[in-house]
């Protein structure tokens, strides 16, 4: 694959907190379209390379483009400056973020979870927001729960909701933080279910951390396998799963199995 | 046989005045509690510093002093004040400096999950603060709100040292005038009590409102 043509490239970043190195020189690139798993043990840090990637977390070096441009610097008179908060929003339109523990607005209804950020960083006037709100609630199947409050849904449905909200910003890539995680096993099919639509239907470019080996083997064009801030392995979901080179893979996918996952 | 329902109009002009000064005094609060409290999380050094400058020195000095500074001592320096204004002032710095730890507190106090998906949905911070962040905090602020106001009534009655004619002042007008002491100060009690409770009931009952829905159960 070339260079130019990859939406992600990121480039020998490091990330410490406090003293744990996190991320150490990591390197990447994600091809438009594609639909890249991330597994690995945790504090791996592959949570933390999607934080990084929607402006969470701050790198400590190195070097990261989306769609072509510099995420994290701005360029001046040729000359590579640290991006501001304006340079930094304008990046973030290109990025949407579902998180683990869904993250909506409480005091919300799941309507205006999905319309507020139209309406306030595009400008979209309400009625609008609405309309494409319903559309993309009807697609994650919550198009009846439009007026109900966040409270009142079971993890599934706020999940539900959780991306039609990031996706009402029309995103070009979206990160899937452990979207599953937290939900009760008979709940986790129906966000599957909705991931796949997304697949299907849109041509975003998806990053997925995820504990689901299954639904990453069956969804994802290429699988990395995290270790200690590291990229160990990377390939085909049926390379990595039925046949990972690398002792660590092997004894993570052992380990997943064991504890009652399906690969 | 005293004429106790003259001096009792004179209780209730009384009731107005501390009425109106807890109102204008709570107003005057609520804006320097959100002007501080926010002050003081600016990621802006100055504005940190002169928030808690404020908080400081409005707390750490007596609401008494303050009172007398803003009556007596400001027409000095060329601000003249009528006892209403003093007392607002006195009384809306003052316990404003309470009432900003109080915002503060509840701005902190909404989760960090919160802000990421502000930025996440790329909110500028005064969106997020502005429609998600403060509507949450504003809840966790409402019962200490409650305890400030009662206590910006009661503290009230300081006003009458700078002969503003409140509950407090009139009592002690039907005192001297009548000879007797236990009916007025009985009757502003009772008064003051039945303000405090007033206050408790509002700040109830806005609570429950802005909480409906919250909880999932009542709509």
């Amino acid at each position: 694959m070339s260079a130019s043509a990859s939406i992600i490239k990121v480039d020998s970043i490091s990330k410490s907190f406090g003293s744990f190195k996190v991320l150490d020189g990591l390197s990447m690139q994600v091809m438009p379209r594609e639909k890249l798993a991330l597994i690995g043990p945790s504090g791996s840090g592959k949570t933390t390379i999607l934080r990084i990637l929607m402006t969470l977390e701050r790198i400590d070096g190195g070097h990261i483009q989306i769609d072509g441009e510099q995420l994290y610097h701005m360029e001046r008179n040729g000359q590579l400056l640290p991006a501001d908060e304006r340079h930094l929003a304008r990046m973030r339109q290109k990025t949407g973020m579902v998180f683990q523990l869904f993250n909506l607005f409480p005091h919300k209804s799941v309507i205006d979870n999905v319309t507020l950020a139209p309406m306030l960083t595009k400008g979209t006037p309400r009625a609008a927001a609405e309309k494409r709100a319903m559309e993309l609630l009807d697609m994650v199947g919550m198009a009846d729960k439009a007026k109900a409050m966040p409270a009142q849904l079971s993890g599934g449905q706020k999940q539900r909701v959780a991306i039609a909200r990031a996706l009402a910003l029309q995103p070009k890539i979206m990160l899937f933080d452990e979207v599953t995680s937290a939900l009760d096993p008979e709940l986790v099919e129906e966000v599957l279910n909705v991931l796949w639509r997304l697949c299907a239907e849109t041509d975003m470019t998806m990053l997925l951390v995820t504990h689901e080996m299954g639904f990453a083997h069956d969804f994802a064009d290429r699988v990395l396998f995290f270790d200690r801030g590291r990229i160990v392995e990377e390939g085909k979901p049926d390379e990595i799963f039925r046949n990972p080179k690398q002792e660590r893979t092997q004894g993570f996918l052992k380990k997943i199995i064991a504890a009652g996952h399906r690969v | 046989m005293t004429q106790w329902s003259g001096y009792f109009g004179l209780i209730l002009q009384g009731a107005l005045v501390t009425i109106e000064l807890t109102l204008m005094g709570s107003v005057l609060a609520l804006i320097m509690a959100f002007l501080a409290g926010l002050g003081r999380l600016s990621r802006f050094f100055a504005l940190r510093a002169l928030a808690t400058a404020y908080i400081e020195f409005f707390r750490g000095t007596s609401i008494f002093v303050q009172l007398f500074f803003a009556y007596f001592v400001l027409p000095l320096l060329g601000l003249e004040l009528t006892p209403l204004q003093a007392g607002v002032l006195a009384l809306g710095l003052n316990v404003g400096a309470y009432a900003a730890e109080v915002v503060r507190g509840a701005v902190q106090s909404i989760g960090r999950e919160q802000h990421e998906a502000c930025i996440a949905l790329n909110l500028g911070r005064w969106q997020g603060m502005r429609h998600v962040i403060l509507p949450q905090a504003f809840l966790v602020m409402l019962p200490t709100f409650g305890n400030n106001a009662i206590e910006l009534l009661k503290a009230t009655s300081v006003v009458s040292l700078i002969s503003l004619a409140d509950l407090t002042f009139q009592a002690q007008v039907v005192r001297a005038q009548t000879g007797n002491t236990m009916v007025p100060f009985t009757t502003i009690l009772v008064i003051y009590f039945i303000l405090a409770l007033l206050i408790s009931w509002a700040v109830r009952s806005l609570e429950r409102h802005m909480a409906r829905g919250l909880d999932g159960v009542r709509v």
